[in-house]
C-alpha cells in the first residue's frame, strides 16, 4: 500500500480544502490520473497520482481543510492484495482539521449574465464583488441596467467579508509570504542585456505568415525555448536551494508567470521545456493560460518548478527585475520586443530589441554565469529555425 | 452582413475568448489590452475566433487594426466588402 498525501503546491502553500473526489475506492488508477480537486490559495487544483494501482480507501471528507502532508487516500500497488484480506484492523480515518462547506469553483462559474433582481451582473463583476465581499445587491447598475467592471470600479473600497473561488486576498497573502521570504533569505543579484531579436522576430513572422491563425506561434514561445536551451548550458541556475545546498534540477521544469485579470498571478510549470518543439510549447502554453484563467490547474504544474520566467509580453515595458521564487535559485525576466535605433556594423538601423535579465541567488552562483546565460540566449535566438 | 452585425460578431468573439467579461460594455475606441488586461495569448485567441467566424486570413501585419472594437469593425467591413459579403 502507498499513502497518498496532500501535496505541497509551492513554498507558499500549507493547506488545502478537499472539494471533490474524482476517483472512488476500487477505481483503477494510472499514473497522471486526476484523483481529486483541492481548493487552495491558487484556486482549484487538480491533484494527480504518481503510481499505477487501485484506490483502496479515501481518508478525507469533502470540505475538510487539511495541512500539506495529510493522508488523503491509500493506493494498492499492482500485485498487492486488498487490505481487508491482509488485516482486519481498519485504517485510521483522519479527522478534518476544520470542516468548511465546499466552495463553488471558478471553473464552474456561469458564463452567462446573472439576473440579480431587476438588474443583471457580468461574470467578472460578480467574481470581483464576491472576492471583495461586496453584496452585488447593493451595487447600482449602469445606464444599460448591467453591473460591470465600471460599476465595480466606482465602489468605495470595502473590507472583505466572504470569499469564493480564487481568493484575491488569499493569493496576495501567498505572494507576499513567498516574496518576503525571498527578499529576506536570498541575496539577489541582477544582470541584464538588451538583445537584438530581429532575426527571431522576422523568422517567426514569415513562419506565421504561412500558417492559419490557429497554428500561429507567439514570440514568447521561441524566447522561452531559447532560455531553456541556454539553461542547459548553465545548469547552475536550474534547481533548488534546500537545506543549505544547491540541488540541480534533472530537467528544466520552467515556471511561467501568468497574470490574472483583476490582479494576482500564478506561475505553473512545464517540464522538460528544453526538449519540446515550438508547436508543443505553444499548445501547452495555450492550454495552461486557459486553465489558469478558468482557475483549474494540475498539481504537477504547481509543484516546484526548477526555474521561472517572467515574460512581460507585447506592448508592456522594456525591463523587469523579477524576484526569485524560493527554493529556486534564478528567475529570468523578458521585456517587450520594441523597434529601437541600433548600431549594426557601424551603421544606425531600426532593430527589434528585447531586454533579458537574470536574477540569481548569490549563495549558489555568480554574475559571471549570468553573462554566459545571456550570451547563450542571444546565440539561440540568432538561429530560430533550430529551436 | 451589416456593420452592426459585425460589431455584434466582434463583441461575441471577445466574450467567447474571455467568458468572464460576458456582458461588459466595450468602449469602441479603447484598446482591448488597456480595457480588459488582454495579454498576447488573449489577443491571439481573439484573432483565432474572428478567423473562425469570418474565414478571413487575418495576417499578422493587420493585427494592429484589430486592437479596438471600432477599428476591428472597420477592418472586417473592408475585407468582407472586398469579398462582396457586406451590405453598406
Amino acid at each position: 500500500m502507498t499513502d497518498f498525501r496532500m501535496p505541497s503546491l509551492g513554498a507558499d502553500m500549507d493547506e488545502g480544502t478537499l472539494v471533490e473526489w474524482l476517483k472512488h475506492p476500487g477505481d483503477l488508477l494510472r499514473r497522471g490520473d486526476i484523483i481529486a480537486v483541492v481548493e487552495t490559495q491558487k484556486g482549484a487544483i487538480e491533484i494527480e497520482v504518481f503510481h499505477d494501482g487501485v484506490l483502496e480507501q479515501t481518508h478525507a471528507a469533502l470540505g475538510a481543510t487539511l495541512p500539506v502532508g495529510s493522508l488523503l487516500a491509500t493506493i494498492r500497488m499492482p500485485g498487492e492484495v486488498p487490505a481487508e484480506q491482509v488485516s482486519a484492523v481498519p485504517e485510521p480515518i483522519l479527522q478534518p482539521a476544520a470542516a468548511v462547506p465546499p466552495q463553488p469553483l471558478p471553473s464552474q462559474a456561469k458564463v452567462s449574465i446573472d439576473v440579480l433582481g431587476q438588474f443583471r451582473i457580468t461574470p467578472v463583476a460578480r467574481i470581483i464583488a464576491a472576492r471583495s465581499g461586496i453584496d452585488p445587491g447593493h451595487i447600482l447598475p449602469g445606464s444599460d441596467g448591467i453591473i460591470g467592471l465600471r460599476e465595480i470600479a466606482q465602489l468605495p473600497q470595502q473590507p472583505p467579508k466572504h470569499r469564493i473561488g480564487i481568493d484575491l486576498d488569499e493569493m496576495r497573502k501567498a505572494i507576499a509570504a513567498a516574496m518576503a521570504r525571498s527578499k529576506r533569505e536570498i541575496p539577489h543579484y541582477y544582470v541584464g542585456s538588451a538583445l537584438d531579436v530581429t532575426v527571431m522576430s522576422d523568422w517567426l513572422s514569415s513562419e506565421n505568415a504561412k500558417r492559419p491563425v490557429p497554428e500561429r506561434i507567439l514570440s514568447a514561445v521561441p524566447i522561452i525555448k531559447a532560455c531553456a536551451l541556454a539553461l542547459r548550458k548553465v545548469p547552475e541556475f536550474n534547481g533548488h536551494f534546500t537545506d543549505g545546498r544547491f540541488l540541480p534540477g534533472q530537467t528544466i521544469k520552467m515556471g511561467i508567470g501568468i497574470a490574472l485579470r483583476g490582479g494576482g498571478l500564478i506561475a505553473p510549470a512545464i517540464d522538460m521545456m528544453e526538449m519540446l518543439p515550438l508547436d508543443d510549447i505553444m499548445r501547452r502554453l495555450t492550454d495552461l493560460v486557459a486553465r489558469v484563467r478558468g482557475g483549474r490547474l494540475r498539481s504537477s504544474e504547481l509543484s516546484e518548478a526548477t526555474v521561472t520566467i517572467s515574460n512581460l509580453g507585447d506592448d508592456s515595458a522594456d525591463m523587469v527585475l523579477p524576484i526569485i521564487y524560493p527554493p529556486q535559485v534564478a528567475i529570468i525576466g523578458v521585456g517587450q520586443i520594441a523597434v529601437r535605433p541600433w548600431v549594426v556594423d557601424g551603421r544606425l538601423e531600426p532593430r527589434k530589441i528585447a531586454t533579458f535579465t537574470l536574477a540569481g541567488d548569490h549563495r549558489v552562483n555568480d554574475g559571471r554565469l549570468a553573462l554566459r546565460f545571456l550570451k547563450a540566449v542571444e546565440q539561440y535566438l540568432k538561429k530560430p529555425e533550430a529551436l | 452582413m451589416t456593420p452592426q452585425a459585425l460589431a455584434e460578431l466582434v463583441k461575441r468573439t471577445l466574450y467567447d475568448v474571455a467568458p468572464d467579461l460576458e456582458g461588459e460594455a466595450i468602449d469602441p475606441d479603447i484598446r482591448f489590452n488597456e480595457q480588459f488586461e488582454f495579454d498576447s495569448m488573449d489577443f491571439l485567441n481573439f484573432i483565432a475566433g474572428l478567423h473562425h467566424a469570418t474565414a478571413l486570413e487575418l495576417p499578422e501585419r493587420d493585427y494592429q487594426r484589430l486592437t479596438t472594437l471600432a477599428s476591428a469593425v472597420d477592418y472586417l467591413t473592408e475585407k468582407l466588402t472586398e469579398q462582396g459579403k457586406v451590405r453598406q
